[in-house]
């Protein structure tokens, strides 16, 4: 009896290997030939943990893309159906999450994640598997370094960094800072380094360097340390959930000069956390949630109906992300990896809610906008805005983008009507 | 000079949280020599009871807070850790009373495990945020700056230590404590009715640890199911440096540990921060491993 059951597993077991789907080059070869199913694309973010809100935000402008990318018929008469893992906010998880997601789900493209730690973790096994990976709002410079299947649809942060040095010496005319770092953070010490090169080149004085691990409570110690420096400013590259507590312990500890941080203080829970402590602090962001421009107003309005809520910057750069990738489905005309990853890294500009998509040849956006917000009265106040079409680019030296935006987001309009130069888009 | 005393200042606030977690590893030591892994957790859920009762409270009235309502939701948060402390005696360890001492130190872990993940399934994964249940000033002390809430984890501990104190060496109850500690065995011969001694004493243990998880919810007001890790494991560091067993050494080794902390995190060095607790313990086992306070006894062979 025992020697039949284990005969009839080992049938059952081999049988489940040989029906194995095939993998991902060849579900895209079987939709060329006019299959006509579901696009599987996959998607790993932080719905959990540390930095929910990223994820979860990410999710929710992917999804609302999706909707309406089938809603009007799908990419190439096919729709396309999401697959979302949960890393919880973890760089081992993200890698699990994302084997799972081509090894079993063969996921045709993958979109993730917020945090670089994870986008780090993930790219190589997207890279060695030929699916094209696109981060919506990783901006450590390495992650697109991984390997040509990966893109990304948001700047870096050596621009990042030197356009908050930028504004913090020449707009603010402050002259000492101190940073605090997060060394467990990819994010944060690659942006720490470059807002001190640029800081320091300004001719301003770096007066205190100290580190925490992300989920830390307590930052008296190193925010004391900090304090006998007598920065003018404090800068904090970390993510929201952090910066909360460490404005509310500095202001504890009779400290009143503002932070100042990056894209990753971008969340709703941000000044839930931190409240008052936060007044007066300053973050460079993707978008403006208040912008004037059509192209935000109108997916401002679409997600608020949507969600009930106010769409972030993650949200905004999961919608674009997404779109983008639908679009270079379509333009490809198949899911095939090598093929599809071509068509996404021919992208031009394309018109997207974060500003106008134009794909270097380091994989990363050419000339994308950024945001200087300040925190007045639990609010995002837009106080300077950087935008290097109208200068130098920031991502690449393709000098390809030459739509003139000149002070608030005007790049949506431009957007066909820019001279098309665009060169070395093959690799 | 003015580093110096903050640090020493935030260091004592930070230790003393660390102390009174310690008690609890150190009580159940002395009295099982069982070290009760799932203590971190019991400071998590008090930590988390707090913050439930909290928010309730301040939705029955609006934009009041009071030392009254922290009173309060203390000692809700008490007896419900209380009750659980006793229910983690009563189901895991008292069954294995007489069962090799590895089995109980595995439970432990498997309790511990159990109360962090069910934390995760019942008040979810996310970080919640601790309602402010006292209005908080900023005290300036001639350039140490310190806020009510220092000198309210400072206070309350100090307190819960006294009594503690009080009920182990001046009552009749702690008398029996102290000779179950003593010798489980003849403790029982003289009528000492040893599982009621043992379950209260849980229930002390995990009383304290409810205490130290609203203060720390006061003082650093991001909670989550996981929280008690840390701070739970650098207690039972504390309570090895003072002296596994002995009360006043938990408090010791409690201050130290935080003070040890809030220096370092204060230095160039502050990557190593979490890391120096485990230093000392090492340090402490290597030439000291009855503690700062503890006595040493040759294992009979």
């Amino acid at each position: 009896m025992k020697k039949t059951w284990l005969v009839l597993s080992t049938a059952l077991l081999s049988l489940l290997l040989i029906g194995c789907p095939p993998k991902t080059g060849e579900t895209g070869a079987a939709a060329a030939g006019g299959e006509g199913g579901e696009i599987v694309v996959g998607e790993y973010g932080s719905m959990t943990g540390g930095q929910a809100t990223f994820g979860v935000s990410t999710h929710n402008g992917i999804m609302l893309a999706v909707d309406e990318i089938n809603a009007g018929g799908g990419v190439n008469g096919r729709k396309i159906r999401v697959i979302t893992e949960d890393d919880q906010s973890k760089a081992e998880e993200a890698a699990n999450a994302v084997t799972k997601l081509i090894s079993q789900n063969n996921v045709v493209a993958v979109l993730g994640e917020v945090a670089s730690s994870n986008s780090l973790a993930a790219a190589p096994i997207c890279q060695s598997n030929k699916v094209p990976m696109i981060t919506p709002s990783s901006t450590n410079p390495r992650v697109t370094e991984v390997g040509d299947y990966i893109f990304r649809m948001c700047f870096i942060d050596p621009y990042q960094g030197e356009a908050m040095a930028n504004y913090l010496t020449k707009k603010v005319g402050m002259k000492k800072a101190a940073i605090l770092i997060d060394v467990k953070s990819d994010y944060s010490t690659g942006l720490a380094s470059f807002f001190e090169r640029t800081f320091t080149a300004n001719g301003g004085q770096i007066v205190g360097k100290q580190s925490y691990a992300q989920g830390d409570s307590d930052f008296r110690s190193q925010l004391t340390a900090i304090k006998a420096g007598n920065p003018d400013v404090i800068f904090v590259p970390g993510y929201y959930n952090d910066i909360g507590q460490i404005a509310i312990q500095a202001r504890d500890l009779g400290m009143q000069q503002p932070l100042a941080g990056g894209d990753g203080w971008e969340s709703p829970k941000l000044i839930e956390i931190g409240g008052k402590a936060l007044e007066g602090c300053f973050y460079s962001n993707h978008y403006h949630v208040d912008d004037p421009a059509p192209a935000v107003r109108e997916f401002v309005q679409k997600y608020e109906e949507r969600f009930g809520a106010k769409p972030d910057s993650l949200a905004a750069l999961g919608y674009d992300s997404t779109r983008v990738l639908a679009d270079a489905i379509k333009r490809a005309g198949t899911t095939d990896g090598p093929k599809l990853r071509d068509a996404i890294a021919q992208t031009q500009n394309f018109s997207g809610v974060t500003g106008s998509v134009t794909l270097g040849p380091d994989r990363n956006p050419i000339g994308k906008k950024l945001v200087v917000l300040e925190i007045r009265n639990g609010n995002t106040v837009l106080k300077d805005v950087v935008d290097p079409s109208a200068g130098s680019a920031p991502a690449a030296t393709d000098t390809s983008a030459t739509n003139a935006g000149t002070t608030t987001s005007t790049d949506t309009s431009a957007t066909g009507t820019a001279p098309n130069t665009g060169t070395a888009r093959t690799q | 000079m003015q580093t110096l005393l903050q640090n020493l200042l935030n260091g004592i606030a930070a230790g003393s949280i660390y102390a009174l977690i310690a008690l609890g590893y150190t009580m159940v030591y002395g009295i099982l020599k069982l070290i009760n892994f799932a203590h971190g957790d019991i400071f998590m859920i008090g930590s988390f009871v707090g913050y439930y009762a909290g928010r309730k409270l301040a939705q029955n009235n609006p934009g009041e807070h009071s030392l009254a309502y922290a009173a309060i939701v203390m000692l809700l948060a008490m007896l419900i850790c209380g009750f659980l402390g006793y229910l983690n005696e009563r189901i895991a360890y008292r069954p294995l009373r007489n069962a090799p001492r590895i089995a109980s130190l595995i439970t432990a872990i498997g309790v511990s495990f159990f109360l962090e993940y069910g934390g995760q399934f019942f008040f979810g994964p996310d970080p919640k945020f601790f309602p402010t249940l006292v209005e908080k000033h900023v005290i300036n002390l001639g350039g140490v700056v310190t806020t009510n809430y220092q000198l309210i984890v400072l206070g309350v501990a100090i307190v819960f230590m006294a009594l503690l104190q009080y009920i182990v060496y001046g009552t009749k109850f702690g008398r029996a404590m102290r000779a179950v500690s003593y010798n489980f065995e003849t403790a029982s011969l003289m009528g000492i009715p040893t599982d009621r001694v043992i379950s209260t004493t849980f229930v002390i243990g995990s009383m304290l640890a409810a205490v130290a998880g609203i203060l720390y919810g006061l003082s650093y007001p991001k909670i989550d199911p996981l929280m008690g890790i840390m701070p739970g494991l650098k207690a039972f560091v504390a309570a090895v440096l003072g002296g596994i067993g002995n009360v006043p050494g938990a408090v010791v080794g409690g201050l130290i540990i935080g003070i040890v902390e809030s220096f370092v995190g204060g230095s160039q060095f502050s990557n190593y921060r979490d890391a120096i607790a485990f230093v000392i313990l090492i340090v402490i086992l290597l030439f000291r491993p009855s503690g700062l306070f503890g006595k040493y006894q040759p294992e009979k062979v």
